[in-house]
C-alpha cells in the first residue's frame, strides 16, 4: 500500500481520536448528570439506607450532616464535579475510604475476567462464524446456527447454574465460587474463573459469531469476490486476504460492543460465582445510594464503552482505504 | 452446665469455675467428643457489600455480627440458654440494678499486645451515645447515665433508672470491647478469638487464631476465611462442591439438598423471628379493633408454617415472645383460623364489602405470600384485600410503617424487654401499629427494675396478653433459622439469638478432617 494513503488514514483516525475525546467528555458529563438525577429519585438515601430499618429520625439526621447529605442537589453535584475534574472522585460513603481504593481492589479483577474472555471468545466467534459463512447453507453452517441462536436464546444465569451442577457439584472438578485474593496462584485463579469465563464467553460467542457470519456472507455476494473465485484463488485465501479487509469494520463493531458488556454487563455472572468485580460493585453502590461510588463505577463503564467503539472506529478507517483517503 | 442456676443480681454472676466448665464443654453427646486444634475453613454469610465494617457499633448483618465476634470480646456473653455470663467482666454485680459495678478480668490482651484496662471500657460504651459514631444501639446508649473508670480494672456504670438485663444488654455485638481512642476501623484490635489477617469490604474477611485468647485452649480452628454470597443457590452450590464448610441462611426449599448429601448436614435454629401484619391503630379502618380481631382470625398459621416454610417454623399467638424463651407464657389460649369469628368481628366493625390495600415486601420474609393467604381466606368473609407488591429496595425507608396495613419484620433480640421497649411501647419509636397501652408501658417499667425472676415472669407474661389481644400487630409464625454445615465441622449447636450460633460460632467450634 502506498505511505501517502497510509499517512492520511493515520491523520484521519488523529482528527477522530481528537473530535472523539472532546464528545467523550461531553457524554460524560451529560451520563454523570443523568445518573446523579435518577440516584436522586431512588427511595432513601445513603444515611437511611446505612442505617437501616432500625433508624431514629435524629440518627438519620446526624449521618446526612456527617455526609453532607443535608446540603442542596445541585452542590452535591457541584462538588462532585470539581473534584472529578481534578482527579478526586471523592470519598465513599458508605464504605468511609477513598472511592479510588475501593475501584483499585476490583477494577483489576474485572479487566483480568474481561480479558480472559475476550482471549477466549475472540478467536472461537472468528473461527465460527467464518467457517460457517463459508460453508453457507451447509450442513456445519445449519449445525453452527442452531447453535449460535440457542446460545443466544439461553439466560446467562441458566447456563451458570447448570455448569455449577455440573462440574462443581457433581463432578466437583471446578469451584463453585471464584474468589481472587493474592496469595492465590494463577493455577488456582484459572480453575477459579474458568466457569465464569464459559458462561460470559456463551453469550458473547454467540453475538460475535453471528455478526461475523452477516459481515462475511455480506461481502461474499461481491463481484470483486466472484472475481477472485474465478482468478482460481483457494477458498480460504479470498476469505482472509479478500474478504476479511472489508468485512472487518462491522465485525470488529460488533466485538467492541460484546467487549463493554463483558465489563459492565458481567453482573449476574459476577453474583452467582461471586466475583468480586466491579459491575457488582456497582450494584452495591445503588442498593446503599452511595453516589460517589456509584457515579465512579459508571464513568468507568462509559468511559471503556466510549474508548472501545473508539477503537472499533479506528480500525475501520485504517482497514478501509476508502475511508482513509477521507 | 444444665443445671447451673440462672445468674442472680444480688450475688456476683457466674464468676470463676462454673463459667470455664461451662463454656469448654459443649451439649450431651458431644462433651465425649475431644475438640482438635487446627484447621482452616471458609463460611459463607448472607451479604458481602462495600458497607461491611469492624466497627461493632455499626454493625447491621449477620456478617457484621460474625466479624464482630470473631475479633471483639464483650463484657458478658450470652450462652445457649439465653443466660448472660460474664466474659470480659469477671464479675458484673448491681444491688438496686441502677449501679452496676464491673470488675475485669485480669491478664487480657489486645491482638496489638496492650493490656484491657477500665479505660478501654469506659470508652468503648460511651462512644455509643456520639452521633458521630453512628451507633446502631444508640438509643439503648441513652440508658447509660454515666460509665466511670476506677482505677485500672473497676468500672462504674449508672443507668438513669433500673435495669435488671444490663448483662444481656452488653452481651451484643454492638458492645463489644474496642481498644480506648481506636479510629481505624480498617484492621480490627479487639481481645477477641481471631485476629485480623485481611479485611477487604465486600469480598473478604481472614482471620487467624489468637493464641493469646484469654479463654484458655480456644480457639480451636487456625484460620477462618469469611466470604458473602447473597445469592442463596450459589450459597448451598458452593456448601455441596466442599468450597465453603459452613453456609448460613439456607432457604428451607434447599434443606432436601443437603440432606441428601452425605457430608453435609443442617443446623435449625428455632428462633424469634418473625414477619408481622401492622394495622396502623392512628387511623381507621385498621385503627378499629374489631377489625384487628377479625385480620388475626384470618391467618392461617399453620398454612403457613408448612407452605412457606416447610415445618421450619414455630407457630406464634399474635406476641412476640416465641415458646422457648424463659419469660414465654404458656398459658395464653392460642388463636387459629376461625373464618365464622372474623366476619363476625368484619360485620361489628361495619367493614363487609371494603377493599383495602395491604403493602407486602420481599423484604419482609414471607410477606408477599403471607398477604395472598390472607386476600384468600378475606374473599370468604366479604373483605377485599388488593395486594400491592414493592420492592425490597427502599422499603424500610419508604414502605414500613407507612401505610394502613403493611408488613414488618423483626429480628430476635436478646431481652424481652429490648423487644417490647423498641417495638410495642407507646412511644417506640418503631411502635409499628402505633398502638398506646398505659398498663403495658407501666409494666414494662416495671420488669426492667425487677430482680426477682418470678416476678418478672409474670410481669412479661401480663404484657404478652395485652400484645396479644389489643397490639394492631399479628403474628403468624416464628421462623426458624437454618444454617448448613459441613459434617467434618464439629462442636455447632443452636442459640435462638441468629443464625451461626448466635453468630458466635467461631470460638466453639473445631475441625476433624
Amino acid at each position: 500500500m502506498a505511505g501517502g494513503s497510509s499517512q492520511s488514514g493515520m491523520k484521519a483516525a488523529l482528527t477522530l481520536i481528537g473530535k472523539r475525546f472532546a464528545s467523550s467528555l461531553l457524554t460524560l458529563l451529560l451520563v454523570s448528570v443523568t445518573i446523579f438525577i435518577i440516584a436522586q429519585l431512588l427511595p432513601g438515601d445513603a444515611a437511611q439506607e446505612a442505617l437501616g430499618q432500625s433508624a431514629t429520625p435524629q440518627q438519620v439526621a446526624a449521618l446526612r450532616h456527617e455526609m453532607g447529605l443535608d446540603r442542596p442537589a445541585y452542590v452535591r453535584y457541584a462538588s462532585w464535579l470539581t473534584g472529578m475534574v481534578s482527579g478526586d472522585p471523592g470519598q465513599s460513603l458508605v464504605a468511609n475510604m477513598p472511592v479510588s481504593e475501593v475501584i483499585s481492589e476490583r477494577l483489576p479483577n474485572s479487566l483480568l475476567l474481561a480479558a480472559l474472555t475476550a482471549l477466549v471468545a475472540v478467536p472461537v466467534a472468528l473461527a465460527i462464524g467464518i467457517g460457517s459463512a463459508m460453508n453457507r447453507g451447509g450442513r456445519l453452517d445449519r449445525a453452527l446456527n442452531v447453535a449460535t441462536l440457542s446460545m443466544v436464546a439461553v439466560p446467562e444465569f441458566l447456563v451458570a447454574t447448570i455448569a455449577v451442577l455440573i462440574f462443581s457439584v457433581k463432578l466437583r472438578w471446578l469451584p463453585s465460587i471464584a474468589m481472587a485474593s493474592e496469595e492465590m496462584g494463577w493455577g488456582d485463579y484459572l480453575r477459579g474463573v474458568a466457569m465464569p469465563i464459559l458462561t460470559l464467553s456463551v453469550i458473547v460467542i454467540a453475538q460475535m459469531a453471528r455478526m461475523t457470519r452477516a459481515a462475511v456472507i455480506d461481502q461474499m455476494d461481491r463481484p470483486y469476490v466472484e472475481m477472485a473465485v474465478l482468478k482460481g484463488v483457494a477458498p480460504v485465501q479470498v476469505v482472509l486476504k479478500h474478504i476479511m479487509p472489508n468485512a472487518i469494520a462491522p465485525i470488529v463493531n460488533a466485538m467492541a460492543l460484546s467487549l463493554s458488556y463483558l465489563l459492565g454487563g458481567a453482573v449476574i455472572v459476577e453474583t452467582i460465582f461471586n466475583y468480586p468485580g466491579l459491575a457488582s460493585l456497582m450494584v452495591n453502590a445503588v442498593t446503599s445510594r452511595d453516589m460517589p461510588l456509584l457515579q465512579a463505577c459508571a464513568m468507568i463503564f462509559c468511559a471503556a464503552y466510549l474508548l472501545l467503539m473508539l477503537i472499533a472506529d479506528v480500525t475501520a478507517i485504517l482497514a478501509n482505504p476508502r475511508l482513509r483517503a477521507q | 452446665m444444665d443445671d447451673m442456676p440462672p445468674f442472680s443480681r444480688r450475688d456476683l454472676i457466674g464468676a470463676g469455675l462454673g463459667l470455664g466448665a461451662g463454656l469448654i464443654l459443649p451439649d450431651g453427646a458431644l462433651a465425649a467428643a475431644k475438640p482438635r486444634i487446627g484447621g482452616r475453613i471458609r463460611v459463607a454469610s448472607l451479604s458481602s457489600s462495600t458497607a461491611d465494617t469492624l466497627d461493632p457499633a455499626k454493625g447491621a448483618l449477620s456478617t457484621d455480627y460474625v466479624r464482630h465476634y470473631m475479633f471483639y470480646s464483650g463484657l458478658t456473653e450470652m450462652d445457649r440458654h439465653l443466660i448472660p455470663r460474664p466474659a470480659l467482666a469477671e464479675r458484673i454485680e448491681s444491688s438496686d440494678q441502677k449501679v452496676w459495678h464491673v470488675r475485669l478480668r485480669k491478664g487480657v490482651t489486645f491482638h496489638d499486645g496492650a493490656n484491657l484496662t477500665a479505660q478501654d471500657v469506659v470508652w468503648s460504651l460511651l462512644r455509643h451515645k456520639d452521633p458521630a459514631t453512628g451507633s446502631k444501639m444508640a438509643p439503648i446508649a441513652e440508658q447509660l447515665a454515666q460509665v466511670k473508670a476506677v482505677g485500672s480494672r473497676d468500672v462504674v456504670i449508672t443507668l438513669i433508672g433500673p435495669n435488671a438485663d444490663l448483662p444481656a444488654i452488653l452481651a451484643q455485638s454492638h458492645f463489644l470491647i474496642l481498644r480506648a481512642g481506636t479510629k481505624d476501623f480498617r484492621v480490627a484490635n479487639g481481645t477477641g478469638p481471631y485476629k485480623c489477617a485481611q479485611f477487604s469490604p465486600g469480598v473478604r474477611t481472614l482471620a487467624r487464631r489468637n493464641p493469646n485468647f484469654w479463654k484458655p485452649g480456644k480457639p480451636y480452628l487456625d484460620e477462618i476465611e469469611l466470604i458473602g454470597i447473597p445469592d442463596e443457590v450459589s450459597r448451598v452450590n458452593a456448601l455441596l462442591s466442599g468450597d465453603v464448610h459452613l453456609v448460613i441462611a439456607v432457604n428451607p426449599r434447599s434443606t432436601k439438598r443437603i440432606m441428601a448429601s452425605r457430608g453435609h448436614a443442617l443446623l435449625e435454629t428455632q428462633s424469634g423471628l418473625y414477619t408481622n401484619l401492622i394495622m396502623q391503630q392512628r387511623q381507621l379502618p385498621t385503627g378499629n379493633p374489631h377489625f384487628v380481631a377479625a385480620m388475626k382470625y384470618l391467618i392461617d398459621r399453620p398454612l403457613i408454617k408448612r407452605a412457606l416454610y416447610r415445618g421450619y417454623a414455630t407457630i406464634a399467638n399474635d406476641q412476640p415472645i416465641p415458646p422457648f424463651h424463659p419469660y414465654y407464657r404458656a398459658d395464653l389460649p392460642q388463636r387459629s383460623l376461625d373464618l365464622d369469628k372474623a366476619k363476625w368481628h368484619l360485620q361489628r366493625a361495619g367493614l363487609t364489602g371494603v377493599r383495602l390495600p395491604v403493602y407486602a415486601s420481599p423484604a419482609a420474609d414471607g410477606s408477599v405470600d403471607m398477604a395472598s393467604i390472607l386476600q384468600e381466606y378475606g374473599s370468604r368473609v366479604g373483605l377485599k384485600l388488593a395486594v400491592n407488591r414493592v420492592p425490597a429496595d427502599g422499603y424500610w425507608s419508604t414502605h414500613w410503617m407507612k401505610h394502613p396495613l403493611g408488613f414488618g419484620n423483626t429480628n430476635p433480640r436478646p431481652t424481652a424487654d429490648l423487644l417490647f421497649s423498641l417495638f410495642y411501647k407507646s412511644d417506640a419509636a418503631w411502635n409499628e401499629s402505633g398502638w398506646k397501652n398505659p398498663r403495658f408501658d407501666k409494666l414494662l417499667l416495671e420488669a426492667r427494675g425487677e430482680a426477682d425472676q418470678a416476678r418478672r415472669k409474670q410481669l412479661y407474661g401480663e404484657m404478652q396478653g395485652l400484645v396479644r389481644d389489643h397490639c394492631g400487630v399479628g403474628i403468624p409464625v416464628f421462623i426458624s433459622l437454618i444454617d448448613g454445615y459441613d459434617r467434618r465441622l464439629k462442636g455447632l449447636y443452636p442459640v435462638s439469638l441468629g443464625g451461626l450460633m448466635g453468630y458466635q460460632f467461631s470460638e466453639h467450634v473445631w475441625w476433624e478432617g
